[in-house]
């Protein structure tokens, strides 16, 4: 018998060298990990459970049929994060450049299909060069099925892809369909058709990089939710990452001992409004003083930075963070920041995650680049997100609140939970000095009499307290004691019940 | 005894004046500017009154809004701190006329103590040292050896419209004399179009060493033991202590008894500063007098017990002094370290902003019977303006001897958490961690020897390291512990925290292996155990412990790889990697930064006000390349060498922040 099982594990040991040592070798000298290695990192020590180790494609043409490697370029299984299950392919470059094949496309549908199941998010490492070419239309269905079960898997669990060498063409399609994508800079790039097409087709001459790098697609794309230095950064944050998704859509976020009080003051709040109006503060010090340690996981933090979202806790507890960022842009709503902030808030609602807002917006970006682009389209897709998302939503006022972005912003009419408003805020349709200009516009031609109405303007509605004699604002609050504030509120709203209409699903506008 | 006193200043030294005001039971009143209206002297003081707006010529240096406000509450006297109108006669005057008490001595005293010539003669007359010379002009280069042969060698000969050390020779025999004479005499003349020198006696290896001195307005005056103030960078002094390592009794008792004859000369009173310069074989020389309270007096308030503020107030109000000079003893020994909103590794520019986090050292009295003492005038969330002097706290320790108020301030300056602009804390910690400072070998010339190009960041030691990666382990296996409590976890799944790591720091690999014990872990790095012991918890700033059984005090940042640890004026990027990561971690490429020598970045937030190259232009070194505003001061951007513009990054009217390329070399 002894020989016999000694022979799985010869089988086993041919298995885990992929494409053997020189393609390792390769690999390696690239900077980069293999897929084994990746996942090495990724999960828990002694945590992996491989499936279909000895899975072998079934391609017969172009002499394929000689060259079988077990496993067929993807290493597929579940394993733990901090003892979390979750379910992963990692796709090895050394195995016929990670390309698709049919039977390759089977494995990572299995997992798919096991992690909808049984309720557990899935983490995809993306390292292929693409369709196994020698199989041609069976590498193309292998996309679709996983194509499908992307859509399937999509509100169920968490998808979070990684990309980490080439991914090109058809493939990327896959990772675009999922909850998150993270990129490895210099080593990873993603497009639908390469440079050497685009240069036959645009006559535009452009390096794979700067087509598809993890720069492009932070900073101009939008493609990619971050990128990090190197395979071992990023694996270590993705680590990071997942401690603050919830298992499936089931299942409420997870609960991280925290040693932060809740009851924690923070006095330097108070002078974080700068004494003139016009002058920018970086909301990011009102984020890292209010949640717990400072902790905080940017979303897209290279890209339409005139709005901050990510993930962060409070009382060991994941929420959502969106917040105009005053810094850039005078934290305007614009294209970017309604689609860039809308997609996160539905991740959050998705997945039972609240939402914590912090409001200091001038209201939406005037102009024809915006207006011929679609901001109207685009802009609602943010008021549709705030207004479907039925977690618990805790929005604070900072300052300005103004026009209609003070109602998208998370306001009370979009079935907002607790609204609180700093003394700073002024909540408003408009600056003093327009709304002036407007109301009284035939005394436009004495200065004295414009500067008496502003003032006049100014001290009725530059403040919280004209929205609060509505109940638009359920309290005012000190600086200080914003997270005590919203601490309770957010313990408060633990058990909040609220549903939407029974509907098919809804029409958003994409 | 009065019942209300106005501070006419601002900053750390008006919330210093009103703590013991208040301890004394006096009610005050603080001014401010638009720049301070949130300014803690403003919260502090029972009043406060609105003096003008920013600028301190517009507000603090306004004797007229000052004695407005004196007026206006109804204040009997008036403390002017130091700097601002603290050495103005007239502003002594315009209040002794409006019937105010000055807490500081009389106009005559001032007077003559503000006129630098003056003071040297009032001085010499009195019996005080002063640095032998002669001021007449010299005929020719026999009188010039014969005089310098009446001082002594060496003499330095100096341009008499000299400065920025032009026209100046140092002689030490007849021929230098002679040679330096003449060239000098040359030098003077093409350099300031003056051919006249002096010669006066050079003051070797000097060291600034100054008195305390403390009358009342009835005669009584004594001497409060001295402060050496040698650590200075380009005039500023930086470090002080008291009392010096370098004067033995004889000398201190006669610079004190010479301090106090010069004092008595002008009929002072209050407190004042008798500063000396003083020679490697302990001769001094009387430098000038101070007619106020030094920012350093804290020093001699430490090792005296003596609050100077209250005697002071006490003077002021006509009391007598209730010491002799028999009862002042000096105890144990004292240090300040300013610490500064300035940036050392930038040429210690100026770091104007928001105190994001300012969470300074406790004060009082520790386990080890040292004293921390902070004397600050911001708070968390406080701005450091442009305005006036960048100073965020005057940190001082105090021990039983020199090396025990050193090793205190080593621990509090590591504790002294700043954050949101850049200051000179690693600097500070560099010095005091120096064995030329500890060796108490100080001159004049200390910073300017020993960081003859600058500061760069700390150097520190190989068993530093060890103890930063034992430190590091803590953290991480803390972090670890924790991480593992997370819920929602697989059946069955019984998570063990690992007991083995690999510490890079520096690019150094170390193995650690850990074993848990009660209130920390023993970390065994390369075959040395270290007893790491601290209640540090996940995401705190400051982890405050003990490295077998030695105090320690760390700062903790995380970052995407590990973590930031700050110790010893150091910043460390520190790695703590499972033994397989680490391994794997090999395999990674290593990212040299990108050569910024090539580009031009903007050194501080701000708005784009001209670009003054195009593109292919070739520049010289010191031309200017753009102009950039910040916070209302236009910085100008020169070239640091000849090249040729290869592309213009921003225009006019962009507003950047810190390091954003505004153009680029070929």
């Amino acid at each position: 018998m002894q020989h016999i099982l000694r022979q799985l594990e010869s089988k086993r040991e041919e298995a885990r060298l992929g494409g053997g040592l020189k393609r390792i070798e390769a690999q390696h000298s690239k900077g980069k990990l293999t897929a084994r290695e990746r996942l090495e990192l990724l999960l828990d020590e002694g945590s992996f459970e491989e499936y279909d180790m000895f899975v072998e494609h079934r391609c017969a043409d172009f002499g394929m049929a000689e060259q079988k490697v077990p496993g067929d370029g993807v290493v597929t299984g579940h394993g733990t994060i901090n003892g979390r299950l979750v379910f992963v392919f990692s796709q090895d470059f050394t195995v016929f450049g990670g390309s698709l094949s049919e039977s390759h496309a089977e494995k990572i549908c299995k997992i798919m299909d096991k992690a909808i199941q049984v309720g557990a998010p899935v983490i995809g490492l993306n390292d292929s060069g693409g369709a196994r070419i020698q199989e041609g239309v069976a590498s193309l269905a292998g996309y679709a099925e996983v194509f499908v079960r992307n859509v399937m898997a999509s509100g169920v669990v968490p998808q979070i892809s990684v990309i980490m060498g080439p991914c090109a063409g058809g493939a990327v399609y896959s990772p675009a369909m999922t909850d998150f994508i993270f990129m490895v800079k210099d080593s990873s790039y993603m497009f639908v058709t390469g440079p050497d097409v685009v240069k036959t087709v645009t006559q535009e001459t452009v390096t794979q990089e700067e087509l598809g790098g993890a720069v492009t697609h932070t900073t101009r794309s939008s493609v990619a939710d971050n990128a990090f230095e190197d395979d071992v950064e990023t694996l270590a944050q993705v680590r990071r990452f997942f401690d603050f998704l919830p298992l499936s859509n089931r299942e409420k976020p997870p609960v991280r001992p925290s040693f932060d009080s809740a009851d924690r003051l923070e006095p330097s709040l108070d002078t974080l409004i700068p004494s003139s109006p016009n002058k920018p503060y970086d909301m990011h010090e009102l984020i890292q003083k209010v949640v717990d340690e400072g902790d905080f996981f940017e979303i897209q933090p290279g890209f339409a930075r005139n709005i901050i979202t990510g993930f962060a806790r409070l009382e060991g507890r994941t929420i959502g963070i969106v917040a105009n960022q005053p810094m850039v842009l005078a934290g305007v709503l614009d294209i970017d920041s309604s689609r860039k902030a809308a997609r996160f808030v539905r991740f959050c609602d998705c997945f039972n995650i609240p939402i914590l807002t912090f409001v200091d917006v001038p209201g939406f970006l005037p102009g024809t680049a915006q207006e011929y682009n679609g901001i109207i389209k685009h802009g609602a897709k943010l008021l549709f997100a705030f207004t479907e998302a039925t977690v618990p939503k805790v929005t604070v006022i900072t300052r300005k609140a103004y026009g209609g972005a003070y109602d998208v912003m998370s306001s009370k009419h979009l079935r907002g939970d607790v609204s609180y408003a700093w003394p700073t805020a002024e909540i408003a349709v408009m600056g003093a000095k327009g709304a002036v200009e407007i109301i009284f516009r035939t005394e436009l031609g004495d200065p004295q009499k414009i500067e008496a109405r502003t003032q006049e303007y100014a001290a009725a509605f530059a403040n919280p307290f004209k929205a609060s004699n509505r109940g638009f604002i359920d309290e005012v609050i000190m600086p200080h004691s914003t997270r005590r504030r919203v601490a309770r509120a957010f313990a408060m709203l633990a058990n909040k019940k609220l549903e939407n209409p029974w509907k098919k699903h809804d029409n958003i506008p994409l | 005894m009065f019942s209300k006193i106005l501070i006419a200043n601002r900053g750390e030294i008006a919330c210093r004046v009103i703590k013991t005001a208040r301890l004394m039971g006096i009610k005050t009143v603080a001014v401010y500017s638009d720049a301070d209206a949130d300014a803690l002297h403003v919260q502090m003081a029972d009043e406060a009154v609105y003096v003008g707006p920013s600028p301190a010529a517009e507000s603090y240096l306004l004797v007229d809004r000052i004695l407005d406000a004196v007026k206006k509450t109804g204040a009997e006297a008036v403390h002017p701190g130091y700097g601002f109108l603290s050495e103005r006669a007239a502003f002594c005057e315009a209040l002794e006329a409006a019937g105010v008490a000055f807490i500081g001595p009389g106009v005559r005293a001032i007077g003559a103590m503000g006129d630098k010539i003056e003071s040297k003669k009032l001085a010499q007359a009195a019996g005080v040292n002063t640095v032998p010379g002669y001021l007449g002009v010299i005929k020719d280069t026999d009188e010039a050896v014969k005089i310098a042969n009446d001082i002594g060698y060496p003499v330095m000969i100096k341009a008499s419209a000299g400065g920025g050390g032009k026209g100046m020779r140092i002689a030490h025999n007849d021929a230098e004399t002679r040679e330096g004479f003449q060239s000098a005499t040359n030098e003077a003349r093409s350099s300031f179009a003056d051919d006249r020198v002096f010669i006066e006696k050079f003051v070797t290896q000097p060291r600034h060493i100054e008195i305390q001195v403390l009358g009342d307005k009835h005669g009584n005056i004594l001497y409060l033991g001295e402060r050496e103030c040698s650590i200075q960078r380009r005039h500023q002094k930086v470090i002080e202590e008291a009392p010096s390592p370098f004067l033995d009794e004889a000398t201190r008792k006669a610079m004190g008894e010479q301090a106090v004859q010069l004092a008595r000369e002008v009929g002072y009173y209050s407190a004042g500063t008798v500063e000396f310069i003083v020679d490697d074989k302990r001769n001094f020389y009387f430098l000038e007098m101070n007619t106020r309270l030094q920012v350093e007096h804290p020093v001699t308030e430490l090792i005296t017990g003596i609050d100077l503020v209250e005697q002071m107030i006490r003077v002021a109000a006509g009391e007598k002094l209730a010491l002799r000079q028999e009862d002042v003893k000096l105890n144990g020994w004292a240090i300040e370290s300013r610490v500064y909103a300035e940036d050392p590794v930038r040429g210690f520019l100026p770091s104007i902003g928001r105190l994001t986090r300012y969470q300074p050292p406790a004060e009082g009295v520790d386990s080890h019977g040292h004293t921390v003492r902070n004397d600050t005038g911001v708070y968390e969330g406080a701005e450091i303006s442009m305005y006036y002097d960048p100073m965020i706290a005057k940190l001082c320790t105090h021990g039983k001897t020199r090396g025990d108020a050193i090793v205190a301030m080593q621990d509090a300056l590591d504790a002294f958490v700043v954050r949101g602009i850049a200051h000179n804390i690693p600097f500070l910690a560099s010095v005091l961690a120096h064995q030329r400072f500890k060796d108490g070998r100080l001159t004049t010339g200390f910073i300017a020897e020993e960081f003859p190009d600058g500061f760069h960041g700390a150097v520190i030691s190989s068993h530093t390291r060890d103890v930063i990666a034992a430190v590091a382990v803590l953290v991480h296996r803390r972090n670890a512990e924790r991480d593992a409590k997370i819920t929602g976890q697989l059946r069955s799944t019984e998570i063990t925290v690992a007991d083995s790591f690999v510490v890079g720091l520096d690019g150094e690999k170390r193995a650690a292996t850990v074993k848990p014990t009660s209130h920390g872990y023993d970390v065994e790095i390369d075959a040395h155990t270290f007893a790491v012991r601290s209640d540090w918890r996940p995401g705190s700033l400051l982890l405050s412990g003990t490295v077998n059984a030695k105090a320690i005090s760390v700062q903790v940042e995380a970052t995407r790889n590990g973590y930031r640890l700050i110790h010893a004026g150091a910043t460390l990027d520190v790695t703590v990697r499972l033994p397989r990561a680490a391994e794997l971690a090999l395999y990674m490429p290593v990212k040299v930064p990108p050569d910024t020598s090539k580009f031009l970045l903007c050194p501080m937030p701000g708005l784009v006000v001209s670009i003054l190259v195009a593109e292919g232009e070739v520049v010289t070194a010191g031309q200017t390349l753009a102009v950039v505003e910040a916070m209302k001061m236009e910085n100008v951007l020169k070239a640091e060498r000849d090249g040729t513009i290869a592309k213009v990054s921003a225009k006019k009217g962009d507003s950047l922040a810190v390091d954003q390329v505004i153009l680029e070399f070929e």
